[in-house]
């Protein structure tokens, strides 16, 4: 096996074991979500409007909390410098940590969103733009969130400064995500999923680069 | 990959804006081993994470040569070094034979993981998760990724520390056999190695 799918594995295998971040993302997602139409009403009219805006916003805070170890903990035990000495660059190692996060995060929240979307009496029309907006979305929200977590590694609360560094560079995945569902739901063509296909492509292909920079001027530190 | 030597010249380090040493300088050829002394706070595991590329020096510079090149640049050199830091980077939730595995694979080191673990002591604890270990057993799992990762230039940051007599006449005899087959070991160390090793005392 080459030290890429190495590190993919064990990612995805630290995620998923007993006390990972992938069940908790899972179920914090599913947490919101059923909160929102309980405090907004029984207007179903309404809650199919903002269904898709709802289910964005969860996905982005369900990611959130997972992210902040995504590079911390190998910091902190010293797996990173020993990571950084091998012959995985870390741009490869960046990449393919993103690549976990959205295969135990963002994967799993897609595919859970259906289940959501009857909470909100999501139309029929809708369920399939939800999953596939979140489908093409939520790797930029791994990306991102992977530049914010390899620039707080060595902060010791890093993960409540987090949110201000990843949050507002995700803000145009949340506005064509829940806007590409909202269009459909119109029977708009509104370009919304290129806009976020060619946000999600963007962000995925540089992050490695940018996290990986981060790494190297925090293992200096 | 054989390395010849590892040359310092004039080093200098300031961390947190304050100078830890300066001037510093050694030569170590292949087949020698060298201890890093001094009190805390020295700079030892400075030194080492300098040499690691990790860190920049303030000055000076680090030299590696192998197979008559002569390689300056930080992060090239870490194709040539085995590290063993003061963490020990075993995850509670994997199995040291998880964790060598991964390492294994990280490194692309082709050796019998089995073998790895019965020669540190860990065959019986092989399969317990890491959170269960001993910060000893924990330690010489380190020795078992440190040997299977299989590079020539060992930096060593308090090998011995956590370890039982048997543990460390064991990396001991891991150093000096790996010295034997013209590796280096810097080996920064408070306690008395028990092989014959060059010293450099940092003030």
């Amino acid at each position: 096996m080459n030290p890429f799918s190495a590190i993919l594995l064990r990612d995805m295998r630290l995620a998923t074991r007993a006390g990972g971040s992938a069940a908790l993302a899972l179920a914090f997602f599913a947490a919101v979500a059923t909160l929102v139409p309980l405090g907004v009403g029984s207007d179903l009219h309404l809650l199919s409007r903002i269904a898709g805006g709802v289910l964005w916003i969860a996905a982005v805070l369900a990611a959130l909390l997972s992210l902040d170890r995504l590079f911390q903990s190998d910091f902190e035990d010293g797996s990173l410098d020993l990571i950084a000495l091998s012959p995985l660059s870390l741009e490869s190692m960046s990449f393919a940590k993103i690549t976990a996060h959205w295969l135990t995060t963002g994967l799993p929240l897609t595919l859970l969103s259906p289940l959501l979307g009857v909470l909100f009496g999501l139309p029929p029309a809708g369920y399939a733009p939800l999953m596939l907006s979140l489908a093409i979305g939520t790797p930029a929200v791994s990306a991102i969130g992977a530049i914010g977590a390899a620039l707080t590694l060595s902060i010791r609360r890093g993960g409540l400064i987090l949110p201000f560094i990843v949050l507002p560079l995700l803000a145009p995945a949340v506005i064509f995500g829940s806007g590409a569902v909202l269009g459909a739901l119109d029977g708009l063509s509104n370009g919304a999923f290129w806009l976020l296909g060619a946000f999600s492509l963007v962000t995925v292909l540089l992050a490695p680069f940018a996290a990986a920079a981060a790494v190297r001027l925090n293992l200096a530190g | 990959m054989t390395l010849r030597s590892i040359l310092a010249e004039n080093l200098s380090c300031i961390r947190g804006g304050r100078l830890v040493f300066r001037d510093l300088g050694f030569r170590v050829e292949a087949g020698q081993a060298l201890s890093l002394e001094g009190p805390n706070g020295a700079g030892k595991s400075s030194l080492l994470r300098m040499m690691a590329g990790f860190l920049s020096p303030a000055s000076g510079a680090i030299l590696l040569t192998s197979d008559g090149a002569e390689i300056s640049d930080g992060e090239e050199r870490g194709n040539f070094i085995g590290w063993l830091g003061h963490h020990d980077a075993a995850k509670p939730q994997l199995t040291p034979r998880e964790t060598l595995r991964f390492f294994a694979e990280l490194y692309g080191a082709s050796a019998d993981l089995d073998l790895a673990l019965e020669e540190v002591g860990l065959s019986r604890a092989r399969d317990l998760p890491c959170q269960y270990l001993s910060a000893g057993q924990k330690k010489r799992l380190s020795l078992a990724r440190l040997k299977l990762c299989n590079r020539p230039l060992w930096l060593l940051d308090e090998p011995l520390a956590a370890l039982d007599s048997a543990g460390k006449s064991l990396a001991a005899q891991f150093i000096q056999s790996h010295c034997a087959s013209g590796g280096i070991a810097i080996v920064a160390t408070h306690e008395a190695l028990g092989i014959q090793a060059a010293r450099l005392a940092l003030a």
